[in-house]
């Protein structure tokens, strides 16, 4: 009734209109503001205290006011303004201003990313004033470039090939036992001793272990693969969350290999291609001439991550215009029309959970040569969630998004930690990092509700006639699981 | 038109591509196909037609591998006719298949769906239309193609560091985009999704898929479904020229009778799981049964009708 009273009313009448739209508002206002009153009363209305050693109830009639009140007039003003039937809707006449922003910078946005993560050891050691003091900001790089890595890793399976794999760190997992178990394998050790000399393991194990890690890792894929290849949905994260458990108790519980909880110690450390970055006569720094300086070690190993980061890239770019790749995007959209088209849906989605596994056994290679320690506590479902939050708000099947994503992410709930300028609004009381996840949470919530497809939504064709048009997200499916 | 010169006999005797051989399909207790035996001609345009409900989606999802028959045979033969020598052999010794040099044998219901598309080059549609919908039209036309792309890869080892054969390969599979495009006439859109085409153009892309994976039996499960009078034309065309350029052999199932009038050689009709009739379009046109199973009819007139097809029946023998 409001609608056609807007519409229909004359303009030599605006007062009568206003009422229309200001009784109904302030009604619906009222009833809210019970509504929140009800709630609200048990909840902050009363508290409960110690007094003189007996559970007392105290009450808080302002704060309940208060919280009522922003209720009442939040939903008064909304009611008035963004709800209210005389508003016109937007009408949107061509691109939006983030669209024509998003077209202009649109293909400076990738090589700018790409030079910025080149420098940044540079930019980090400029701007906090030498190098030793940029430590936590290269750490923090190393770190977000590991989640880009096993973001875009876990995007094979997700984003293309639509199979939800909620076990992901397991692969992590075996990325980084692989690696730990081999470096400070005593026999292998002997064996090269005997062969190249007694430093030759433990300045190479890691150039020798990366590709095994992947193998490994590719390996765990197909067999987690097997079992699962007749599940869809919901059943596909189940056995897969599972798989990622059961990855971890056995390192827990299987003490004599593992050495359990108490996890693997003193892992040999990256050699720069088997050079040691010590301060010794054959270390990194004597032999190109430059002062000592721990920092070289975490530098090069930025470079690291963020070569394998740059291949796991180049390589599903590669591959999604292969006929493998488009076969996995076919699968994620139509399993049934991909089996009436000759795809063997078998090997297509095994070789999916094995390139996704792979690029994940090769971060957690890459994981356990930083921290020199590995222990199941790092491989939690956690992890897991982490990294598929991250596909899903970048955008799944878009390695922009999700490296876009993974900073956010990480970095955000790294700079959550600092927010010791909280305490001057709330209080000394205030403990920012209480309300870490909170805020988090949140921020998750608001990109999903502005988003709904994650930061990049549309999909770049795989190949072209005549022009390269983005598909529409709203097309593209997410897969059956 | 449909009988092989040599002969005298119909084409789809003389010559099957495709032979249904006392086919079953049972759900639990229903039984949905029932004995049913028929064949299709290398070269005809085939129509499965029946009421609704009669079993021809079921037969189709067997022939394409989707299902696996209760029982019976369906042996797909490449190049010419298979002796019956061969047929028994490849039976007896349980393979898939038996494939010589120009000929060969497939036993269809031994062999998993991709395969049956894959090896034994039968491709099908589905009766609601089933394209890669967020992937763009020349997409879904190179996905077609995924098992020749896929060995010109070298299994992506290849296609990963850009090597010139396979370039070479998706160059070639490209061209064969373009040819079935243009075929079905939407060349200008092949960079949209195949989302956002019109229904009729999806009908119709979902046919030049098919056939962008070269097959020698083309399986059209309601083509002219949702098509306006225009569109069913064009189609009877698209069929004809696919038939006449490529010697695509077609069997499709239809509800709309002037494309199944038009353009089939060979009419097979299903009702209950069973076949209640099978010849040229002119004589199942004719056939009581058929008029029985689509109109309805009586009691009375189905005891007629059978009275009169026992008698007919019995005049036959007594002439042979």
């Amino acid at each position: 009734m409001a609608v056609q009273t807007a519409e229909t009313a004359p303009p030599a009448a605006p007062a009568a209109a206003a009422n229309a739209v200001l009784a109904p508002a302030f009604k619906d206002a009222l009833i809210a503001g019970l509504v929140a009153l009800g709630l609200f009363g048990p909840l902050i209305g009363f508290e409960t205290v110690i007094i003189d050693g007996a559970l007392g109830l105290a009450y808080r009639p302002s704060l309940l006011a208060i919280m009522v009140g922003i209720i009442f007039v939040g939903r008064l003003l909304l009611n008035l303004t963004v709800w209210s039937p005389n508003r016109r809707p937007a009408t949107h006449a061509g691109p939006t201003v983030f669209e024509r922003v998003g077209t202009l910078i649109g293909p400076g946005v990738k090589p700018a990313l790409l030079a910025f993560a080149v420098l940044f050891p540079a930019i980090a050691a400029y701007s906090m004033g030498g190098l030793n003091q940029s430590r936590y900001l290269i750490d923090l790089g190393i770190l977000i470039l590991t989640y880009v890595m096993l973001g875009w890793g876990l995007n094979i399976v997700v984003g293309l090939a639509g199979l939800l794999d909620l076990g992901y760190v397991a692969f992590y997992a075996v990325g980084a036992y692989t690696y730990a178990l081999l470096a400070t394998s005593a026999p292998i050790n002997d064996f090269f001793a005997g062969l190249f000399g007694a430093t030759f393991w433990a300045n190479w194990a890691f150039w020798f272990c990366l590709p095994m890690a992947g193998i490994f890792a590719g390996v765990w894929g197909m067999i987690l693969g097997f079992p699962v290849l007749r599940l869809r949905g919901d059943y596909l994260a189940i056995v897969t969350l599972a798989f990622g458990e059961i990855i971890r108790l056995v390192l827990i519980n299987w003490v004599d290999f593992t050495n359990g909880g108490a996890g693997i110690a003193s892992i040999p450390r990256a050699t720069f291609f088997g050079i040691q970055f010590n301060a010794g006569p054959d270390g990194f720094a004597a032999l190109f001439g430059l002062p000592f300086n721990p920092m070289h070690r975490i530098i090069f190993l930025y470079f690291v991550i963020l070569a394998l980061a740059l291949v796991t890239a180049f390589v599903t770019v590669r591959l999604r215009r292969l006929p493998v790749g488009r076969a996995w995007e076919a699968l994620r959209e139509d399993e049934i029309a991909c089996r009436s088209l000759g795809i063997n849906t078998t090997t297509t989605k095994l070789s999916a959970f094995a390139t996704g596994a792979m690029f994940g056994g090769f971060a957690g290679c890459f994981f356990a040569v930083r921290a020199g320690f590995v222990s199941p506590e790092s491989f939690t479902f956690d992890v897991s969630a982490m990294i598929l939050a991250i596909v899903v708000l970048g955008g799944m099947g878009s390695q922009i998004g999700v490296a876009v994503a993974a900073a956010v992410m990480m970095g955000g709930m790294e700079m959550l930690r600092n927010l010791g300028f909280l305490r001057q609004i709330f209080g000394n009381d205030f403990d920012p990092s209480l309300y870490r996840m909170l805020i988090f949470g949140f921020a998750m919530v608001a990109i999903m509700v502005w988003k709904p497809r994650g930061l990049v939504s549309t999909r770049d064709p795989t190949i072209f006639l005549k022009e390269r048009k983005a598909v529409s997200g709203d097309l593209v499916k997410e897969g059956h699981g | 038109m449909a009988t092989s010169p040599a002969t005298g006999l119909p084409r789809w005797e003389a010559d099957p591509i495709l032979s249904v051989e006392h086919l079953f399909m049972r759900f639990g207790g229903l039984i949905a196909v029932n004995d049913l035996s028929f064949k299709v001609g290398r070269g005809d345009i085939t129509a499965l037609i029946g009421p609704n409900g009669a079993g021809k989606t079921t037969v189709f999802n067997c022939i394409t591998g989707f299902y696996k028959p209760s029982e019976g045979r369906l042996i797909l033969a490449h190049g010419r006719a298979p002796t019956p020598d061969e047929i028994a052999e490849v039976t007896r010794i349980g393979e898939r298949a038996l494939v010589g040099r120009d000929a060969g044998v497939y036993l269809l219901e031994r062999m998993p769906d991709y395969r049956v598309s894959g090896e034994a080059k039968v491709a099908r549609t589905f009766q609601n239309i089933r394209l890669f919908t967020g992937m763009t039209v020349l997409e879904n036309l190179m996905v077609a193609q995924h098992n020749a792309l896929m060995a010109a890869s070298g299994y992506s080892l290849k296609g990963l560091f850009g090597l010139p054969g396979w370039t070479k390969a998706q160059k070639a599979a490209t061209e064969t985009a373009k040819y079935w495009l243009d075929k079905v006439g939407l060349t200008d859109r092949a960079d949209d999704p195949a989302g956002d085409l019109p229904y009729g153009a999806q009908r119709r892309l979902e046919i030049a898929r098919a056939m962008c994976s070269e097959p020698i039996l083309l399986c059209l499960d309601e083509p002219a479904a949702g098509l306006n009078p225009r569109e069913s034309l064009e189609l009877n065309t698209l069929l004809r020229a696919i038939r006449a350029e490529h010697g695509t052999s077609i069997l499709l199932i239809e509800h709309d009778m002037s494309v199944v009038m038009e353009i089939s050689d060979h009419v097979v009709v299903l009702d209950y799981g069973t076949k209640i009739s099978d010849g040229t379009p002119r004589a199942v046109k004719d056939d009581p049964r058929v008029i029985a199973a689509y109109l309805g009819v009586d009691e009375d007139a189905v005891e007629e009708v059978e009275a009169e097809l026992h008698i007919e029946h019995a005049a036959t023998g007594a002439g042979a």
